[in-house]
């Protein structure tokens, strides 16, 4: 499957998958909101050119702001990540020409701990930014740093999940292929 | 000029960005009738389409919650049918009293649609749901919502065949209601914490407050018809610094099994609105 159909299908099902399922569950506390859906940016492959990138994330916070209803709020921390995401990967990445060898940032392409402190950066960023522009409108520092922390947990287990069962099998790309 | 195109090539990147990041942003903050007539109603018909097909799966497991609302709701207005009352002795009668009080014409003041909930949302700071109805049904904007079981909110995007309802969960939304013994009128809002309990502010501490109290929606609010359920009481916090009770109530609706609701045109809105524009304007 080529690289655009791929993510494009991703795209769609991320959207449903954070629409339907996760903000469909009830509730926990105040603190908890499960935000899985911008692993889609975290996921998109290391050669997509940085204009594109930007682009594709403000466009997918979009669509996920039309169906929750909060025009601009999503698509801001997601063009945030979208944006900072290549230069984390220029300080992170194993070896020289890694992206070269491998298609998109996984644990596999970027081993464990870069791919871990990758995750945990954007998901920080992500979710303080997301919360920070909640909190502008109404909200106090403790709502603030509570949920933070509380949605960044929430959202690394997510992810931690969703890597162990969406294995994505990374080949090794030669200069044959 | 030259320096500044090529400062512009070099960190085309970066504005980009910005660029992006305010549009986001005025969307965020400047949310105004441009953005929702142009966007928001495309918008609603495209995911009011797709949730309408998650809902007809969904909708399903839900039946019999909704029909237990459905049966309570005719109990109670069954209840209040005038041939259940009967007279005490039979010397007197019951009779229903043609004469008016304006003895011209009686008037309809609020019509109700059915409509189906296709999306909801509870987990958000600004929370709306989806309503299968729009302005072909005769939907239009700042109508009443309400469930079998009580408020629920009020329509403030209209599409042709969908309509978005922000809800009592809702940062934004406020209402008027009173309490159903003593009649003492305050704003209902939501503190964007717990999805089942709203707060009644400004109620005066004259009032007598019991836990388990009913609260109303009160006649000074300009969207709902007045009598309907808001809540019951919950707990009274009593702030010592002000004369005023802040009441924590349980909201009647149960906004995870909201799956139909009922839509009140107040069909004196535009006399009322006119005259409210008039005062505005001759002070």
């Amino acid at each position: 499957m080529s690289s655009l159909v791929k993510n494009t299908i991703r795209f769609v099902l991320f959207i449903l998958v954070q629409v339907y399922v996760l903000f469909q569950v009830h509730p926990l506390h105040q603190f908890i909101v499960p935000y899985l859906y911008f692993l889609y940016i975290l996921w998109l492959p290391f050669n997509t050119p940085r204009l594109t990138l930007t682009m594709v994330g403000f466009l997918f916070g979009l669509s996920l702001d039309y169906f929750a209803k909060t025009p601009g709020l999503h698509a801001a921390s997601c063009t945030l990540i979208a944006y900072l995401r290549p230069f984390l990967i220029n300080i992170l990445i194993r070896q020289e020409g890694s992206e070269q060898n491998y298609r998109s940032p996984s644990v596999t392409s970027m081993g464990f701990a870069p791919y871990a402190t990758y995750v945990i950066i954007l998901t920080i960023v992500h979710n303080s930014y997301l919360v920070f522009l909640e909190w502008l409108h109404f909200g106090s520092i403790l709502y603030f740093m509570g949920k933070v922390l509380a949605t960044t947990g929430v959202s690394l287990l997510l992810i931690f999940v969703a890597e162990l069962l969406f294995y994505r099998k990374e080949k090794f790309r030669t200069n044959i292929a | 000029m030259r320096n500044i195109f090529l400062f512009i090539r070099r960190y085309f990147n970066f504005l980009f960005f910005v660029i992006l990041q305010v549009i986001a942003l005025s969307f965020l903050f400047r949310y105004n009738r441009f953005h929702e007539a142009a966007f928001m109603g495309v918008a609603s018909e495209v995911t009011g389409r797709m949730s309408e097909r998650y809902n007809n799966i969904e909708y399903y497991f839900h039946l019999k919650r909704t029909n237990d609302a459905l049966v309570k709701e005719n109990e109670r207005l069954n209840n209040m049918l005038l041939q259940n009352f009967a007279p005490s002795d039979t010397s007197s009668r019951i009779v229903v009293d043609s004469i008016k009080v304006d003895s011209l014409e009686q008037y309809r003041r609020y019509r109700y649609y059915p409509a189906r909930v296709v999306e909801s949302f509870t987990s958000l700071q600004t929370n709306y749901i989806m309503l299968q109805r729009g302005t072909v049904q005769g939907i239009q904007k700042d109508m009443g919502v309400i469930s079998p079981q009580g408020i629920v909110g009020r329509i403030v995007n209209v599409s042709d065949n969908y309509s978005t309802a922000m809800i009592l969960l809702n940062r934004q939304f406020k209402t008027n209601a009173k309490l159903k013994k003593g009649g003492e009128r305050g704003s209902v809002e939501w503190d964007g914490k717990d999805p089942q309990y709203v707060y009644l502010k400004d109620i005066p501490k004259s009032a007598t407050v019991t836990k388990g109290d009913t609260v109303i929606t009160s006649e000074l609010s300009s969207i709902f018809p007045p009598n309907i359920m808001v809540g019951t009481v919950n707990a009274i916090i009593n702030d010592k610094s002000s004369n005023f009770y802040t009441l924590k109530l349980k909201t009647a609706t149960n906004f995870y099994s909201v799956f139909y609701v009922y839509v009140i045109a107040d069909l004196h809105r535009e006399e009322r609105k006119q005259l409210q524009e008039e005062t505005k304007s001759s002070q």
